[in-house]
Parts: C-alpha cells; sequence; structure tokens
C-alpha cells in the first residue's frame, strides 16, 4: 500500500478572518471527503490494529493480550517462510516481467513491427482476465494427468517435469502473473514511451546514434519514473499474492502450504483456525514491510532519476 | 452431501477478501424465542409453535432443503422459512461463527457437518436439543449419525444425511486386467501393484492427502486418535488403529500407486470417466456426483463393501454428512425444533431422498422400494444394500477434535509432506498431531 498523499485541508480564507472565531469553510469543503476517507480508509486499518491486541479463544472467550500477537508473529517460523517466499518470488519474477514487458514495450515503440495494435492488444488481453479464472485455466494446463502437460507428455513421449511438485510450483505460480501482467506493464512503459519527443530521437540519429544507443541513453531514462512506478506496483503485487496459490492450492494441496504467502497464511488463520486476532496483527506486520520495501524502492528510484 | 462444491466454495472465497457476514438479513421476529437450552419444551409447544407461525432463517446449502421448505411452507402455512445458501462448509461457518460473535443476523437453524458439529457445541452456539425431548428420536437414526450429534452429553442437531462408507470401483478396469475387486486392505495393495504394473497409466486411486478420507480409514480400523472429554482433549496417532492404516498408506504411497490427482479437481473427474482411476473408498452420497460429472464411467462402475483392515470383517466408516442445528443465539427455537423434526425425521426425509440424498434414518434404510431402487450408473445394481449395509456397521466411539476445522486445514502442511517427498507418513502424522496439540492448547483446551 502506498502512502496516501493527504493534502493539507485549505487554511482559512484570508478574506474571512476579520473576527477571530476560526473559520470552518475549509473543513466544510473537504468534510465530505475526510469522511469517506476515514471510513474507508482509515477505519479499516485502525480496526485491524484494534483487533490485534486482543485474543479470543474457544475456550476463554475474549481477552486484552497488548502485543503479544505481534510478539508471535515476528518469532513465527512460519510467517516469515511465507515472508522469504514472496521475497525470493519479488527477486525473480518481477525483474523477469519487467524486463519482458519493457522489451515488449520498445519493441511496440519502434514502429518497426508489423501487426502493432495485434500485438498490443494481445499482449494486453490476459490483463483483462480476471486472475482467478486466469489461475483456474493455468490449472487446466499445469495438469500432469490429464491436463496440457500430460497431453504434451503423451503426444511427444516426453516426461515434462510436473509444474505443481513442490520445487516448481513458485516458478509456475511466476509464470502466470508474468503471463497476466507483461501486458500491464507493457501499457504503463509504452504510454510512457508515447509522450517522449520524436525530435530527441530524430537529432540522435544525426548525431550517428544507432537504436541501441537511442534506448539507452534516451528511452529508458525518459521512462525512468514509469519504471519505478512498476516495480513499486509489482513488489506490492507480490506481497499481496494470494489468488493464484489459493486455486491451485486445490491441485495442489500438499506443494502449497496453508502458509504459502503472508496473505494466505493470514486467510488460513482467519478461515480455518478462527485465529482472526493473530491474522490482524500477521496483516498489519506485512502492511509495514510492505510499505517500508515500496518506500525505499521510490527513494532510491527517484534518487538516481537526480 | 458434504464437499462436492468444495472447489468451487474455495475458488468463490478466494474471490470475496471482503464482508462476509453482510447476509442473513436478521429476522427480528418477536417470536417465542424463550430461553436458553437447559428449558424443556414439549411437543405440544413446538406444535403450537407451528400452528402461530413466524419467520424462520434457515443457512444451508444443501439442495435438497429446497422442497422440503416448499412442502414445510404448505403443510404450516403461517410459517415463512427464508433459506439462505451462507456458502458451502467452512465458508458458511465463518460466516456464522461472525454472526454468532457481532450477535446480530444469527440464523435459527444452520446447517453443520458433523466433523464441525463439535467445535460449535463447544463454543456454546447450539442448543442442546436434549430439552426438546430429541434423545426420543435415537431409534429413528442410525447408529452413526446419531453418535456423531451427540457431543459432551448433549444433542446438538439432528441428523440430516449421512456418508457411510463403499468402495466404488471400475468394474471394466478390472475385469480388463484380470483383477480380483479387493475385500481387504492388504488385497487392495496388491491389486493397486498388478493394475498399475499392467497398465501403466491406471491408478487404484487417487490421492493427494484428504483429511476426511484419512481419518474415516482410521474411524474404520478402529482407531481412536482422538479422545475428548468437555476441554480436555488427548491426540495420539500411534493408536494401533492408525498403524493399520499407516502401514498399507505408506505403501501405496512410497510404491507410487495412488495417482496425484486432488479430489474433485477436473482432472479427477476425468481419471474416474476414462478409467485411469479404479476406485474410490468415499460416502454414500458419492452416486449423484457420478452422474452430474464423470459421465463417461456410466455403467461401468459398481459398489461394493469396503476393504477390511481384517479379513471376514465388516467394518465401515462414516465420511461426511450434515446435521441441522438450532442456533443457541437464534430466535425461534420451538418453531425451529419443528422444522428439523419436519426435515430430518418427518415427511422431509422422502423429499430429499427422492431428490438423492442418503438418508440418516433407520427406516429409510429398511425401506424395501429405496432398497430396491437400481443404479443406472451402476449397471442396474441396487447399490442402496450395500450403502444400508454399511450404515449399520459404522464403528461405534470414534469423535473428532472439537477444532477439527483447524485440524483438517492444516492435514496438507504436515501430513502431505508423506506424499510429495521422502517424509515417513507416521512422522507427518507426528507432525499433524504436535499442530494440532499447540493449537488446541492456545484455543484454551487441556490438550495432551
Amino acid at each position: 500500500m502506498a502512502v496516501p498523499q493527504l493534502a493539507a485541508p485549505p487554511a482559512a480564507s484570508r478574506m474571512g478572518v476579520r473576527r477571530r472565531r476560526p473559520s470552518f469553510k475549509g473543513w466544510q469543503f473537504v468534510g465530505p471527503f475526510m469522511f469517506v476517507f476515514a471510513l474507508v480508509f482509515l477505519a479499516p486499518i485502525g480496526y485491524a490494529i484494534y483487533l490485534s491486541l486482543f485474543r479470543n479463544r474457544l475456550i476463554g472467550g475474549n481477552q486484552f493480550v497488548g502485543l503479544d500477537n505481534y510478539q508471535q508473529a515476528l518469532t513465527d517460523p512460519q510467517f516469515w517462510s511465507s515472508v522469504g517466499r514472496v521475497g525470493l518470488f519479488l527477486l525473480v519474477q518481477v525483474p523477469i516481467m519487467l524486463f519482458l514487458a519493457l522489451l515488449v514495450a520498445l519493441a511496440l515503440d519502434s514502429g518497426r513491427l508489423y501487426g502493432k495494435s495485434f500485438f498490443r492488444v494481445s499482449i494486453f488481453l490476459p490483463y483483462a482476465v480476471p486472475t482467478v479464472v486466469a489461475a483456474l485455466m493455468w490449472g487446466f494446463i499445469y495438469g500432469s494427468q490429464f491436463g496440457l502437460v500430460g497431453n504434451i507428455n503423451d503426444a511427444l513421449g516426453v516426461s515434462l517435469p510436473d509444474p505443481l511438485k513442490p520445487s516448481l510450483i513458485l516458478a509456475s505460480i511466476g509464470n502466470i502473473t508474468t503471463w497476466e501482467f507483461v501486458g500491464y506493464n507493457m501499457l504503463i512503459f509504452y504510454s510512457a514511451l508515447q509522450v517522449v519527443p520524436k525530435s530527441l530521437y530524430e537529432s540522435a540519429a544525426i548525431d550517428g546514434a544507432g537504436q541501441w544507443r537511442i534506448i539507452r541513453s534516451i528511452k529508458i531514462p525518459a521512462i525512468r519514473g514509469a519504471l519505478v512506478i512498476a516495480t513499486i506496483f509489482s513488489i506490492i503485487g507480490s506481497f499481496q499474492l494470494f489468488n493464484e496459490p489459493a486455486i491451485l492450492r486445490n491441485l495442489a494441496p500438499n506443494a502449497i502450504t496453508s502458509y504459502f504467502t503472508p496473505n494466505f497464511y493470514a486467510y488460513s488463520l482467519t478461515f480455518a483456525g478462527q485465529q482472526f486476532n493473530y491474522s490482524a496483527a500477521v496483516a498489519v506486520v506485512m502492511a509495514v514491510i510492505t510499505i517500508i520495501v515500496a518506500y525505499v524502492v521510490q527513494l532510491r528510484g527517484t534518487k538516481e532519476l537526480g | 452431501m458434504s464437499r462436492f462444491t468444495k472447489m468451487a466454495a474455495v475458488a468463490s472465497a478466494a474471490v470475496l477478501g471482503l464482508g462476509l457476514a453482510a447476509c442473513g438479513g436478521g429476522t427480528d421476529d418477536a417470536g417465542s424465542g424463550s430461553g436458553s437450552g437447559s428449558s424443556t419444551v414439549t411437543d405440544a409447544q413446538v406444535q403450537a409453535a407451528l400452528e402461530k407461525g413466524g419467520t424462520l432463517t434457515v443457512w444451508a446449502w444443501e439442495p435438497t432443503l429446497k422442497d422440503v421448505v416448499a412442502k414445510f411452507q404448505e403443510k404450516y402455512p403461517k410459517v415463512k422459512v427464508d433459506l439462505v445458501n451462507a456458502g458451502t462448509s467452512d465458508k458458511q461457518y465463518t460466516a456464522l461463527q461472525n454472526a454468532i460473535a457481532a450477535g446480530k443476523g444469527v440464523p435459527d437453524v444452520g446447517q453443520i457437518e458433523y466433523y464441525a458439529l463439535p467445535q460449535f457445541a463447544i463454543g456454546k452456539a447450539l442448543t442442546d436439543l436434549k430439552g426438546y425431548g430429541a434423545e426420543s428420536l435415537k431409534a429413528d437414526f442410525t447408529p452413526g449419525p446419531w453418535n456423531s450429534v451427540n457431543s459432551n452429553g448433549g444433542i446438538y442437531g439432528l441428523p440430516m444425511d449421512s456418508g457411510p462408507m463403499a468402495l466404488f470401483y471400475n468394474k471394466d478396469v478390472f475385469d480388463k486386467h484380470g483383477i480380483k475387486v479387493p475385500t481387504t486392505w492388504t488385497e487392495y495393495l496388491d491389486a493397486a501393484r498388478k493394475l498399475h504394473k499392467a497398465d501403466p497409466k491406471a491408478y487404484i486411486a487417487n490421492d493427494t492427502g484428504d483429511a476426511g478420507f484419512a481419518t474415516s480409514l482410521m474411524w474404520q480400523a478402529g482407531g481412536k486418535p482422538y479422545q475428548v472429554d468437555g476441554t480436555n482433549v488427548k491426540i495420539d496417532f500411534t493408536d494401533p488403529g492408525v498403524q493399520e492404516y499407516t502401514k498399507v498408506w505408506q505403501q501405496l504411497i512410497s510404491e507410487k500407486l495412488l495417482a496425484p490427482i486432488s479430489s474433485w479437481s477436473d482432472q479427477w473427474f476425468q481419471g474416474i470417466g476414462n478409467g485411469s482411476i479404479a476406485t474410490l473408498a468415499t460416502g454414500a452420497w458419492m452416486p449423484a456426483n457420478f452422474v452430474t460429472s464423470a459421465p463417461g464411467g456410466s455403467g461401468k462402475w459398481r459398489a461394493a463393501e469396503l476393504p477390511q483392515w481384517t479379513a471376514g470383517g465388516n467394518a465401515s466408516a462414516e465420511n461426511g454428512g450434515s446435521s441441522l442445528t438450532i442456533l443457541d443465539k437464534g430466535a425461534n427455537k420451538e418453531l425451529a425444533y419443528g422444522f428439523l423434526k419436519y426435515a430430518n425425521d418427518g415427511d422431509g426425509v422422502q423429499i430429499r431422498v427422492d431428490n438423492g440424498a442418503f438418508p440418516a434414518t433407520s427406516k429409510t434404510l429398511a425401506d424395501q422400494k429405496w432398497l430396491n431402487t437400481e443404479f443406472k450408473y451402476f449397471g442396474g445394481q441396487k447399490a442402496n444394500e450395500i450403502f444400508a449395509k454399511s450404515a449399520q456397521n459404522v464403528v461405534t466411539g470414534w469423535s473428532y477434535l472439537p477444532f477439527q476445522v483447524y485440524a483438517n486445514s492444516v492435514f496438507n502442511d504436515t501430513v502431505g509432506k508423506a506424499y510429495v517427498s521422502s517424509t515417513p507418513l507416521a512422522d507427518g502424522l507426528k507432525a499433524w498431531q504436535d499442530q494440532s496439540v499447540k493449537y488446541g492448547n492456545e484455543q484454551g483446551f487441556t490438550v495432551k
């Protein structure tokens, strides 16, 4: 979750300062927004924090436990293994996906591609498929018995490794998310490239720069802002990984544990174990981790820009 | 009929994210909702409540209840039943827990599976039906389900359906390879080896680790890994019955004789239809699923008695099945009890059986017309005879944990390791035990 940009409420207008009584005019204007903002953004976070300070047990009822749940979360090997897993996912999948997206965006932007709009739409299309549907669909493909993988094995007499086995499952999920989000990131990069003045390319060409040089020295620096944004979105997306493992778990229950990703762990804690207090603590810790990582990336990304 | 919509349920549960308890639409009917579980209510009072009428909210996903509700309202025109599908199984339980915690929107009647019932009973969420004279209904129900609604000295629901286990097998496959249909689990292991050797694409069964199935087999073997006395719980997977299960299943897993296909998946139904999954040991509610989801196997499949752990035995166990319960925070308890009796013990039973449900009532199980039903999918076999026999032979004394819903959810985290790595099954069970013990103690139970 990115840090909400809270615009300071406009100060009382200068003309109305005749009386010393503070004017609430400004608040009247931002009031409706602030109300909705508090209700839909702040209240759920506040409620999650409130919940995380209690422990409701099947026997013994509800009890205030202070920071016990946080202490438990910080020393919970299952939680940290899930964080480690999405961390690994982030380090491997996000660079691959963004690189592919950049490649496609540059190819489309080069203007040398035949059937440009067809490619643009077909690469973007997977993003329009709901993630749940995508995960179900890939689940059919991954089936090593009667799925596509199984069919290929039969037809060609080969034996492809089972994509749903524990050692490959993370890569298989990475493949699904890459398929889903390359188009989305491609669109961000492509639209950023569109606003680069064409005259820059022309003058570079006149100076004798080849296409590679133009890409390295003009295009990529020009869309660095978009790259940072896409990276931050992808980091948040990775940390929030949920739908794909949740769906594929029906097919590979032993490869995907109930604590496969932090989100899925929080879900399992609440839905299977009724440990919603602890789950809230896990969610809060995870939100803090995500904010820190996203913020660090944002700082670094913008610093290099300057 | 417990889990065939599980896949869909999980899929939709994954999408939901937010807002669970929103449904329900709490009926603030000014009913006669007098009192706690200990009060005594006579049949006359229940009858009076039915005559007087009112609104009843029922949370259930059992599809055959729809007709029951319609007929019930015809019979008692002043009663209006609001049948709400708040999700299947664990999804509904979550909604129910939320409603109970909030104290608002709690339905009068809720469908709860047998394995989850103790959890709700111990959380004081359900009304003890002893106060309504439910004890007198004991003879009406088969022993397995009746045992399941009895928890800690109370009766917390009326059995709606049951899942006495049977062995479904693909006769064509067995005939083709000249393999005898197994009557013991040792023979089953042999058959598994022969079949897989004869046709490397065929497996005796699919299994990727299913807590409900594993516990049912332990149950049949006479295992009692869970000993529950109020809040004192003992978990022990080294119990002799469990070991019988472990011994056979370890070999099936190590020799890779089980298809790595999860139940209720698309691949599973394909395997059932095309003969690469040769048997299925499960509850008697299964046939309807065969017909709708694996039409390719029609005429090829048969039902048989569950293989035995001791040759010549006739032990059976339950797999799945659910009850209707009266929520303690519900409003119209007398009326709710009237509905329970109608749906699960009265006219409702026949309506549901006619629609394909598997009954939990002894009378139906002895009904000649029902017993003589010929199943087209099973080549005209009178499969109900086998199911009825199984229902009578369910091993007594089994109990689930008062937090079985949680325990089942971590089965694949622990025991599942045995399916995908070299971890021995016994170690997996030990890990399952440890994690269940830890959770139980955290939740305020005394677990050893």
